[in-house]
């Protein structure tokens, strides 16, 4: 499929899936996309200092997280990971915390909700999936790692070397690449040799799948066929799922200086989460009622947990000093008391 | 006022062994491997090989292919991976073949390894262990003699650790591998071949403290890594000319032992702290202020610093001009003395 072509297609299907798996994609999708609106008003109002959005990115965070098992696998994201958190089952007034820069991995439980940290290096954690999954196997457990990144992070040199070494050691991961077609201000065609992610997992000796990142059903299918593949022993899968970023990078960004308006409204226009909408009813899994219903929970969900993130107390400044070392230094424990002693309000 | 405090009291009894440095910590590994199951070797060509300095050689015959392994030749992905694997249950002690190429893999030592546990408040530890050859002095080609001991200190959420000789090597890399946080390893390539009766003992002493090597009272020299040897040939010199001269080995430097320092330099009222790497924000201007700030109606001289120059390290035929000479840690002593 060439790049850009999964634009045209004006509908999707999701006739494969289970009518509650269905259903339940709609549902995480709606809440992110109801709390990515709330977490912009919270921008606005001051309560975010900034924020970065996951819109018309729904259909591949969910399609994908929903996939695994969080009892098992491990995700291993970076900072535009909220829908798939969402769908991953992570405590996400813990997660918006870093949002309202509360503590910058999140405040959510990283090693229970077995969802890295919100991390701000991109590709940065990706080598950390392939450490985790070697580590899996060694213990002769069956879990996955599934790394996300984006188009821009597939110039790093951390995402080239771990998928060599993902493939060297045949480790169980999931490369997930969201294609959003910008890496901030800069296209895919001034930042992928080639103009093809996917391409490059033949390199590396793994399948590549490209796949239309707006479509739930296409995204869940492909990552659960990559999840068994996995799982199975036969080694890393490198999946592009082709989205775009219709919002701008962040809520700091002014998109207007690089790119053209005509473009993103294409894109808003096929929205992954219309386009689920749609298929949900047409292949009979829910009427349109039900969704209604769905539609009002989320909302009420999204309000929750906005009022949540808005209502966490910021973390005590004794905190600057507890997490730095397991076992804490003389130098950090004097430093700790200067700072009771001069700083403490 | 002379002793020569050839083995400190920082052990309990265990076998006494001649072994060079490079043995040691071949010994240390084999400890750590048996002990916790857990605990994995890794990095560029330790497993068949057994390391280019020979530190993990028959480790990967006695624990298997699992336990100790190559890596292809990617130094970000080795620290990278390293995290990883520590998130899920292990204990990784890495190798980087050499200083020089910490530098690619050090967006993953300071940005994710140094602040995994602060990042997830707690929740994710990273008990990673780089053992990283280090420092000059072998006539290496260019990134195989660097000193980036300064960096590492610099950073927050990293413990330091430099041996000088065969037994502190033994005695603190169990130290650093059984630590619940990171430390960086950085062992001297110049000391690798030295051989001195190892006791095959439990380390004793606390992680963070320094050590007093030689006694002395007209002054202090304060080191680490193969510079600890070079202070004691200097003390040597010295005491032929009546000057007793106290030698430290600080061992760790992250944490810095302030209170060795401290007492020591209170005592004989002079401090010279000697290292390879350059003078500017190296390592001794913290050192020297320390002293400063714990000794200053103590002292009769302002701390000299013998150090390399502000250069790129040098290739083989300028080293013994770069690295701090004997000549130049005893100028230091004298200036001291005459200040």
């Amino acid at each position: 499929m060439p790049q850009h072509a999964s634009v045209g297609r004006g509908s999707i299907t999701v006739d494969h899936l289970p009518p509650d798996l269905a259903r339940e994609l709609y549902r995480h999708m709606r809440t992110a996309r109801d709390l990515d609106t709330e977490a912009i008003a919270l921008q606005r109002q001051g309560i975010f200092p900034a924020y970065v959005s996951v819109r018309g990115q729904e259909a591949a965070q969910v399609g994908s997280a929903a996939a695994l098992d969080p009892a098992r696998d491990f995700v291993f994201p970076t900072y535009r990971e909220m829908a798939a958190a969402q769908a991953y089952g992570v405590d996400m007034v813990g997660y918006m915390a870093t949002h309202r820069a509360l503590w910058h991995g999140g405040l959510y439980d990283v090693a229970a909700s077995r969802f890295g940290a919100v991390n701000a290096v991109v590709g940065g954690p990706v080598p950390h999936a392939v450490g985790w999954a070697v580590g899996e196997r060694l213990r002769g457990d069956d879990g996955v790692a599934l790394a996300y990144f984006g188009d821009g992070a597939s110039s790093e040199g951390d995402v080239h070397e771990s998928m060599n070494f993902a493939g060297v050691y045949g480790a169980p991961v999931v490369f997930f690449c969201q294609n959003n077609q910008w890496a901030l201000s800069v296209p895919n065609e001034h930042q992928v040799a080639g103009g093809s992610i996917a391409a490059r997992a033949e390199g590396y000796g793994m399948p590549g799948v490209l796949v239309d990142g707006n479509d739930a059903g296409a995204v869940h299918r492909a990552t659960v066929e990559a999840v068994a593949h996995a799982r199975r022993g036969e080694g890393p899968v490198l999946i592009e799922a082709l989205t775009y970023r219709v919002e701008p990078h962040s809520t700091s960004d002014d998109p207007g200086r690089y790119r053209d308006g005509s473009e993103t409204e294409r894109w808003r226009r096929r929205d992954p989460l219309t386009l689920l909408r749609e298929a949900v009813i047409a292949a009979g899994h829910a009427e349109e009622d039900a969704l209604s219903e769905i539609d009002e929970q989320a909302r009420e969900e999204a309000r929750r947990i906005r009022d949540g993130v808005s209502n966490t107390p910021e973390p005590e400044g004794t905190e600057l000093f507890t997490h730095v070392f397991r076992e804490t230094t003389d130098e950090v424990a004097r430093q700790h008391r200067t700072w009771k002693e001069e700083v403490e309000p | 006022m002379t002793e020569l405090i050839e083995h400190t009291a920082d052990t309990t009894t265990g076998p006494v062994v001649e072994l060079s440095m490079q043995q040691a910590l071949n010994r240390a590994l084999h400890t750590l491997l048996a002990e916790n199951s857990d605990t994995l070797v890794f990095g560029e060509d330790v497993g068949t090989l057994g390391g280019v300095f020979r530190v993990t050689d028959g480790l990967q015959k006695t624990f298997g292919t699992d336990r100790v392994f190559d890596t292809p030749l990617a130094e970000s992905a080795i620290m990278g991976m390293s995290v990883g694997l520590a998130m899920n249950g292990w204990r990784p002690v890495p190798e980087l073949q050499f200083d020089g190429f910490a530098y690619p893999a050090l967006d993953q030592i300071v940005n994710q390894v140094a602040r995994m546990n602060y990042r997830t408040r707690g929740a994710v530890p990273m008990p990673v262990t780089l053992r990283l050859p280090s420092f000059g002095g072998i006539q290496a080609p260019e990134h195989h003699g660097e000193s980036l001991e300064a960096l590492f200190a610099h950073t927050p959420g990293l413990k330091v650790a430099v041996p000088s000789d065969p037994g502190e090597a033994y005695r603190l890399l169990l130290q650093s591998v059984r630590c619940e946080d990171p430390v960086v390893f950085m062992e001297p390539k110049a000391r690798y071949w030295d051989k001195r009766p190892v006791e095959l003992a439990e380390p004793t002493e606390p992680v963070g403290t320094g050590r007093v090597v030689r006694r002395g009272s007209h002054g202090t020299l304060i080191a680490w890594g193969a510079m600890v040897h070079r202070c004691l040939q200097v003390a040597e010199l010295a005491a032929e000319d009546g000057v007793e001269l106290e030698v430290l080995d600080l061992r760790w430097l992250t944490p810095l032992d302030t209170d060795v320092l401290a007492a020591s330099v209170r005592r004989t009222k002079r401090a010279v702290v000697v290292h390879e790497a350059p003078l500017t924000a190296g390592l001794g201007a913290e050192v020297a202020t320390r002293v400063t700030e714990n000794c200053f109606g103590d002292l009769a001289a302002p701390v000299q610093r013998v150090t390399g120059f502000d250069v790129p390290y040098p290739a083989g035929p300028l080293e013994p001009q770069y690295l701090p000479t004997i000549d130049r840690v005893l100028l230091a002593v004298q200036r001291t003395l005459e200040y």
